[in-house]
């Protein structure tokens, strides 16, 4: 638990030597406890605080990277249960599992989907973020093989290696230690040999138990045995079991500070039917988990979970939103039509989309509405006759364009009037209702 | 370290509903735990998913989910039949789309004679839904909940524009009620204060704090409810403990991703799976969120639903 600043104070050096840049040990130790300053800034700290307070700050469920490099994610590291009371931070990573025991074909076919699985949306690109190889075929030699192939067609992908055996797991950290894969994992049994290969090889460790008592003793055995990257499996495998068992982790490690619980949660969602799949994987972004490990990872499938997790890990406080500008869709002329929006990101890109669509070169104002929708920023009053003249006005667009016509969304019929007024000379179009009825009607004007 | 559950104990608890009668009664609600933590709390209802359909042909639902019931729909007792009879329906809600002014603008009277057949045709519970328009709903439900008397329907939605009528006549007629606010937690709780302050109980309303696909606002949605719940639980703020709708259907079965042809959009994949799942995934988000009716379109995903939600207990 966090340490008040004259907690910090009393196991500063109390020189007031300023070589930490402040007046005093005090006002640095209150600054620490504000999280406004770092430890390694006072050169005369003892070791034995520096432990102190290095377990008193850190955060109480562990952040860490799954994978190595650019595409490497971030696991762990959320503070609240709800996403109101702040926002959920790391968005949980999709993996899709595959079996070592399927032929050379299957096997690259499977990785490439997964490289292959990048779409973008809403200005974000999201992919399949890991690969899981499942050791089915017992042999070691075929495990290490399976894994490498799966490493070479994935080439950005973290890689899970989802097997117990101590001997074969070793084997296969060997050949893709660069990668920094994550051994699942640690049981009661295995926990020595498995914690050994997290440690030689510096990769986080898996700990598997059956339900959260069993889990706790596990996580601190290997805690003790010197492994600190460590993701939870408690067992779960029914949507029920999912929902309980995490949200018992994430209040424990929040509420209670239990630090064997502190850690990042592996769920194993995998179902005969995929969209039931995709229905329990739901539950589990929902709830709590850091990693989701999938079957199949169908377009449509990625498609919907990307979203979903696109959804539940934005900022509450602040919508997603564009740069206010004049944008240009293809290379519109002096003559090109010109439409206005608002710019929460959602209406931008899907408006653009469609206008994209048409292959109608255009001029799309974007005006700023504090990331409201049309309507939404229409009835917050950001979205007005007034507003939408000066920044037509300030936007320069005038000398742009050789017309002066502007298509507002259909939404807000309701401001053509207020805007012929306020921008005189303009004729406003309403345009339609629904972006994807813009591509046939700005081809109905051309003719 | 050795582990304690870290349960929470709540003051307050979910009011628990019936709509329908007889052994085909629905009950929702009751539960005194957010959604589905059995270890600290009793959840004694499932949650009731019903099947939409409505009184007019659906040509504007997207090919995918309209094909699902081509045989049927051209009349809503046909299609209520086929629900209740072959797709195992639990309840089935009625949506009044053709008495909007900008559809068909069907008369109240019109509304109140689908009502009567439709239930002499099914005994399972019935929902009735009007057009969303503020005026001609207040007609026509108060029509509609006269036609379904006897029959303890959820009827809706009762808006802060509308309240007053659709109150009164749910209250004379003895049915439930869903009040429909704009996504916003003050709102919900005004008009829950609004409809008892007229004398109907709140055992007997329903919240709708707005549905929204996913992709499309979903998060509002979700976060709603569970402020809704968390008020209702914790703080035990009685007017926050209605059971709550999720009206997922409406709005999934617009959007793009639903109704894209897979040759438009090759890296969004197969239309028809697509839209299932966006509609269960829409459907599960808000199971989580504390939603105890749900209101589905397609069969499928009402299918995996149905199953996520045996698998929640
Ligand atoms: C999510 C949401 C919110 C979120 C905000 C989300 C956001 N970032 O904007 C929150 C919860 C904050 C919110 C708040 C409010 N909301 Co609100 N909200 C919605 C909701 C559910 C979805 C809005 C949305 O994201 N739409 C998706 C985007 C993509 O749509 P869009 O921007 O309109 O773009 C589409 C079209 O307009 C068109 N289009 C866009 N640009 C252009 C340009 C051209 C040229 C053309 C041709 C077409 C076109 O294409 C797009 C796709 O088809 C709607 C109801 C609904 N289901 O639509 C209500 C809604 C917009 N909200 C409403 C209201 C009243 C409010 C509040 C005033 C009330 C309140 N609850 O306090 C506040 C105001 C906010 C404030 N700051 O003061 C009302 C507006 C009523 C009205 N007709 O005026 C709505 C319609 C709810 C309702 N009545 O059913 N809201
Ligand atoms: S550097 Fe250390 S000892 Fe010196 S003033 Fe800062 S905190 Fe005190």
């Amino acid at each position: 638990m966090a340490l008040t600043g004259v907690q910090i104070f009393k196991l500063l050096p109390k020189t007031n030597c300023k070589k930490c840049g402040f007046p005093t040990c005090l006002a640095f130790a209150m600054a620490l406890a504000q999280g406004k300053a770092d430890i390694a800034k006072c050169p005369d700290v003892s070791e034995e605080s520096k432990k102190v307070l290095g377990e008193a700050s850190a955060p109480p469920i562990r952040t860490f990277d799954l994978g190595s490099g650019a595409k490497a994610v971030k696991v762990g590291g959320e503070t609240v249960l709800f996403r109101h009371d702040k926002k959920f931070f790391n968005p949980c990573a999709l993996a899709i599992n595959i079996k070592d025991n399927l032929s050379d074909d299957e096997l690259a076919k499977k990785a490439a989907e997964a490289a292959n699985s990048e779409i973008e949306r809403v200005g974000q690109k999201l992919r399949v973020d890991a690969v899981s190889v499942e050791y089915a075929s017992n042999s070691s030699a075929q495990y290490e093989k399976a894994v490498k192939l799966v490493a070479e067609k994935a080439p950005d992908a973290s890689i899970i290696l989802n097997c117990k055996d101590a001997a074969a797991a070793e084997a296969a950290v060997k050949a893709v230690a660069a990668r920094k894969p994550l051994v699942y994992g640690a049981t009661n049994e295995n926990a020595g040999a498995m914690a050994n290969i997290a440690k030689t090889h510096s990769v986080p460790l898996c700990a598997c138990a059956q339900g959260l008592e069993a889990l706790s003793a596990l996580t601190e055995k290997l805690q003790g045995l010197g492994v600190n990257d460590i993701v939870l499996d408690s067992g779960a495998k029914s949507a029920k079991e999912i929902i309980d068992h995490n949200t018992q982790i994430r209040r424990a490690a929040l509420r209670k500070g239990f630090k064997p619980l502190g850690f990042p949660v592996i769920n194993f969602v995998l179902r005969d039917n995929s969209i039931q799949e995709v229905s329990i994987a739901s539950v589990a972004i929902a709830k709590y988990a850091s990693i989701v490990v999938l079957s199949s990872i169908e377009k449509w499938k990625n498609l919907a979970l990307f979203t979903l997790r696109q959804n539940l890990y934005t900022d509450p406080q602040v919508p997603m939103q564009v740069e206010q500008k004049i944008y240009k869709v293809g290379e519109p002329d002096a003559a090109a039509p010109l439409m206005i929006t608002t710019n929460f990101s959602l209406t931008y890109f899907i408006v653009s989309g469609e206008v994209e669509n048409s292959k109608v070169p255009s001029f799309l104002a974007v005006m700023d509405c504090e990331g409201l929708s049309v309507l939404t920023a229409w009835a917050a009053g950001k979205f007005t006759a007034a507003k939408i003249s000066q920044f037509i006005k300030d936007s320069g667009i005038e000398s742009q364009v050789s017309h002066k016509e502007l298509i507002i969304p259909g939404q807000v019929a309701i401001l053509s009037g207020a805007l012929e007024d306020k921008l005189e000379g303009w004729k406003i179009t309403v345009g339609p209702r629904e972006a994807n009825a813009i591509p046939t009607f700005l081809k109905s004007r051309t003719v | 370290m050795s582990y304690v559950v870290p349960k929470e104990s709540y003051n307050g608890k979910v009011l628990s509903l019936d709509f329908g009668k007889g052994d085909k009664a629905a009950v929702i609600g009751g539960e005194n735990t957010l959604p589905f933590l059995s270890f600290e709390g009793d959840i004694p209802n499932r949650p009731v998913v019903a099947y939409e359909i409505q009184d007019c042909p659906p040509d504007d639902w997207p090919e995918t989910v309209r094909n699902m019931y081509k045989d049927v729909s051209g009349d809503p007792v046909t299609w209520a039949k086929h629900c209740r009879n072959n797709l195992n329906a639990k309840a089935v809600a009625l949506r009044l789309v053709s008495t909007h002014p900008d559809r068909d603008n069907r008369s109240a009277e019109d509304a109140a004679k689908t009502i009567k057949d439709v239930l002499a045709a099914i005994d399972i519970p019935l929902i009735i839904l009007g057009s969303n328009h503020i005026e001609k709903d207040a007609a026509v439900l108060v029509a509609a909940a006269e036609a379904a008397s006897g029959y303890n329907c959820i009827i809706g939605k009762a808006q802060e524009g509308n309240y007053k009528t659709i109150v009164a006549a749910a209250l004379a007629h003895n049915h439930k009620l869903i009040a429909m606010s704009e996504l916003d937690i003050n709102l919900a709780k005004q008009l829950n204060i609004l409809i008892t302050q007229m004398g109907f109980d709140k055992e007997r309303l329903i919240t709708d704090p707005m549905c929204s696909a996913l992709g499309y606002g979903l998060e509002y949605t979700y976060s709603v409810m569970e402020r809704i719940r968390l008020a209702g639980l914790l703080q035990n703020d009685a007017t926050m403990q209605p059971p709550i709708l999720g009206d997922v259907g409406m709005y999934v079965w617009k959007i793009k991703e639903v109704s894209a042809p897979e040759s438009d959009v090759p890296e969004w994949g197969s239309i028809e799976e697509r839209g299932i799942a966006w509609e269960a995934v829409t459907a599960t988000s808000m199971l989580v969120a504390g939603t105890n009716l749900l209101i589905m379109r397609h069969p499928k995903s009402i299918e995996i639903v149905e199953k996520t939600i045996a698998e929640l207990f």
